[in-house]
């Protein structure tokens, strides 16, 4: 690929050869299709994933960044001084770096988006991320110091987020239609409804991109979806929606299907200050009435891994607390009646666009009618999943897949749309939270699956898989979820 | 030609019987799920077939017949029940302000395409088979009131009635007692083929997801189900087409039989 480079006449003569037919062509650009177009480029003041999902370390980056793997590794900042005490953290910048506009990344641009971020007026979607910050100073151009007010064992894991990346105050102006940031991609076009197009960025700090140009289709219709794979119109799928027409691509020589694990835990959300969600018997009741292994082959079609709390299996820290609730209807029939409710009950089910929530909703709905609670299904949109359910709590039961990574923190908030309310949790998640030894946070992270398990506070049903498509001879994608991010920085085509 | 009656209407009380014996009696519990026997292929145990969730594709169409045809059938009647006496009345009173006022009207709801209407409909009344019944309904007025004025004028200057109202009937009797059993006939043609269209429109607002709520069974539903999953199991989505399909062919036929049994003029032109 390098050839690319080298003087024109040499070019020509590569793509003579190519043309030839005597080599295969040499492919140096790539088209990866997702289902969610973003709603604006802006990662550090939107919620919407999507917009990781093009921009993370493609063209964003933070301090520390997230790998393939889930692991957090140096980012912008190559290294790093924790005072004694936990509260000061000393960032020691890369030299030369430059952000896509020419401007050089310094302390200063730190500064910029660490204060921007956590500001009263701020717009970011996790402000808890930047929560105990007091300070942040620059000590020279390539040295900044953050001040916490209290320890924070997982305070580089939180600036290795999406929302956490650096901007420059230069062009933040523009961000959300054209985003400059210092990644190994530079923004060239949005086609919006269509397409998200970035090119490599030539003066890339780090090990370059070996892919030239990148381009992002937005397909939201699962048969468009399928379709378009099925026809190489696109090289890629990330999260496909369809899980059952994976076997095909599995076997199609064509193809190769990596299935790995999100962030996303899969839940039965559940309106726990609405009557009767109130009665820690009926969630448990429901937890009993609910067949997980049915609703994994009938919604995923195989694909996904049972989960009995709000915590991802392949977390070294998780607890298995499947047995807990293990699908048990007469059990169920019995809670209930002891719960005054022997007829059971009628409620509503939300269920937001993806499959697993609207076939996932059918299964449940039958599920729980066969112990007699009625479920009324309705189908809603995102934006009034997010208007209804999730900003104005109006709703008895919901699924969502919540996708972000290490979240069992949302419920030590009360107002969470779920409205789970336990001052003994809240309690330990705030210990957790100002704790770095690793062996104390395993035991509290267990301890807090633990509580929301007894408590039933949600139905727990699976943990969304990562589902990607690829033509063979795509390398270097990553195959899990750490966070919602489509890092192409090491991907290439084989030769 | 009886030919068309005969296969029309065959194919029509085929789906009615199925959607009536669906009241008392389907071969399987139309919401019971048994997901180890999904995607079955037409066996002997399952007519049509099982669907991605293993329910039975034969059942869902026996229940799916009753929403389709409910649904048609009350959105033909608000179309009548509404439109015809609309149309009499444009009629009776024709050049007059209501007259224009009626036939404008009718203009408006016309211009738009019904689908989009109905979207429009369910759009703002949020979706459900009733919404899905009064948005069909609503596009099955104009079509009546037209039809109506229509037949209704060329009544209106004929003997018989000139005598009625010489013999000093209002309108409004007029109307009903001579103009409105002798456009019955007309009527009852283009119900018949307002109410294959309105199955049709009923298939395509729950394919769309604005019909019947799940779990409630329906044609458009199954098809939209079927979508993804055709290269898998295709008499997913073949059954319920051909169900529409044949149900609106049959009510087409139906139809147009019908008419060369009642329309006296053309039962003379073709013999």
């Amino acid at each position: 690929m390098k050839i690319f480079r080298h003087p024109r006449s040499l070019t020509s003569a590569v793509a003579l050869v190519a043309a030839l037919g005597a080599a295969p062509a040499l492919a140096s650009d790539i088209t990866v299709a997702m289902q969610l177009e973003p709603p604006h480029l802006d990662p550090t003041s939107a919620a919407a994933g999507a917009i990781d999902s093009v921009l993370y370390s493609n063209v964003f980056e933070g301090l520390t960044r997230f790998m393939g793997d889930g692991s957090v590794v140096p980012g912008l900042a190559e290294s790093w001084d924790i005072s004694e005490d936990g509260t000061t953290y000393t960032f020691h910048l890369h030299d030369g770096v430059k952000f896509h506009d020419g401007t050089t990344m310094d302390a200063e641009d730190v500064k910029f988006s660490l204060d921007r971020a956590r500001a009263e007026d701020s717009a970011n979607a996790q402000k808890a991320l930047f929560a105990g910050i007091t300070e942040v100073e620059v000590i020279d151009p390539l040295t900044v110091k953050v001040t916490l007010d209290a320890p924070n064992g997982s305070f580089l894991f939180n600036m290795a987020w999406g929302d956490a990346v650096i901007v420059a105050p230069e062009s933040i102006e523009g961000i959300k239609q054209h985003p400059v940031g210092t990644g190994a991609f530079e923004f060239k076009e949005w086609v919006q409804g269509d397409k998200i197009v970035l090119d490599k960025n030539p003066d890339y700090w780090g090990t370059p991109a070996k892919l030239d140009e990148v381009t992002f289709k937005f397909i939201s219709d699962p048969t468009a979806a399928f379709a378009a794979v099925m026809a190489e119109d696109v090289d890629v799928f990330t999260a496909f929606p369809a899980p059952e027409n994976l076997p095909m691509f599995e076997a199609d020589p064509r193809f190769q299907v990596l299935v790995g694990s999100t962030e996303g835990e899969t839940i039965l959300s559940t309106n726990n200050k609405r009557a009767p969600f109130d009665n820690k018997l009926v969630r448990e009741a429901m937890a009993h009435a609910i067949d997980r292994q049915a609703l994994i082959d009938g919604a995923m079609f195989g694909y996904g891994t049972p989960i009995g709390t709000h915590f991802a299996p392949h977390n070294p820290a998780y607890v298995d607390l499947t047995a807990q609730s293990a699908y048990d209807p007469e059990l169920s029939k019995k809670l209930l009646a002891e719960a005054g409710l022997p007829d059971g009950f009628e409620t509503t089910l939300h269920l937001p666009p993806p499959s697993y929530a609207r076939r996932g909703g059918e299964i449940i709905a039958a599920q729980l009618a066969a112990v007699g609670i009625k479920a009324q299904i309705i189908n809603v949109e995102w934006a009034q999943w997010l208007e209804t359910v999730f900003k104005g709590k109006d709703f008895g039961l919901t699924i969502v897949s919540h996708t972000e990574p290490m979240d069992i923190g949302i419920y030590a908030r009360p107002d969470y749309y779920f409205q789970y309310d336990n001052p003994a949790f809240q309690e330990l998640i705030k210990t957790l939270n100002v704790t770095s030894d690793p062996a104390e946070r395993t035991a509290m992270l267990q301890q807090a699956q633990k509580i929301i398990a007894d408590d039933y506070v949600n139905g727990y049903l699976f943990q969304l898989p990562a589902l990607t498509v690829a033509k063979v001879g795509v390398q270097g994608l990553w195959a899990n979820a750490p966070t919602q991010a489509t890092d192409l920085t090491a991907v290439s085509w084989a030769d | 030609m009886k030919r068309n009656l005969i296969l029309g209407g065959l194919l029509s009380s085929l789906v009615v019987l199925a959607a009536l014996i669906s009241f008392v009696w389907t071969p399987y519990d139309v919401a019971a799920m048994d997901i180890p026997a999904k995607l079955r292929p037409p066996s002997m145990t399952h007519w049509f077939g099982t669907d991605h969730f293993g329910r039975d594709m034969f059942s869902m169409i026996m229940v799916g017949a009753r929403t389709s045809i409910a649904v048609a059938l009350v959105a033909v009647g608000i179309g009548m029940a509404l439109g015809i006496p609309l149309g009499l009345m444009a009629a009776a009173r024709k050049d007059s302000w209501l007259d224009e006022l009626i036939m404008r009207g009718n203009d408006l709801v016309f211009a738009f395409p019904s689908l989009v209407i109905a979207i429009l409909i369910t759009a703002i009344l949020g979706p459900g088979a009733v919404n899905a019944i009064i948005a069909i309904g609503i596009f099955n007025i104009p079509v009546f009131a037209r039809i109506t004025r229509g037949a209704a004028l060329s009544l209106w200057e004929r003997e018989f009635i000139m005598a009625a109202r010489v013999a000093g009937k209002s309108q409004a009797r007029i109307s009903f007692e001579h103009i409105l059993p002798n456009v019955l006939n007309l009527l009852i043609v283009q119900g018949t083929i307002q109410f294959s269209l309105g199955i049709l429109a009923e298939a395509g607002l729950s394919y769309v997801g604005l019909g019947a709520q799940p779990p409630v069974p329906s044609w458009g539903r199954m098809l939209a189900d079927a979508q993804t999953m055709v290269s898998l199991a295709p008499h997913m989505a073949l059954i319920p087409g051909l169900a529409i399909v044949l149900t609106v062919l049959g009510l087409n036929l139906l139809g147009d039989g019908l008419r060369d049994l009642l329309d006296p003029k053309l039962r003379v032109r073709r013999s």
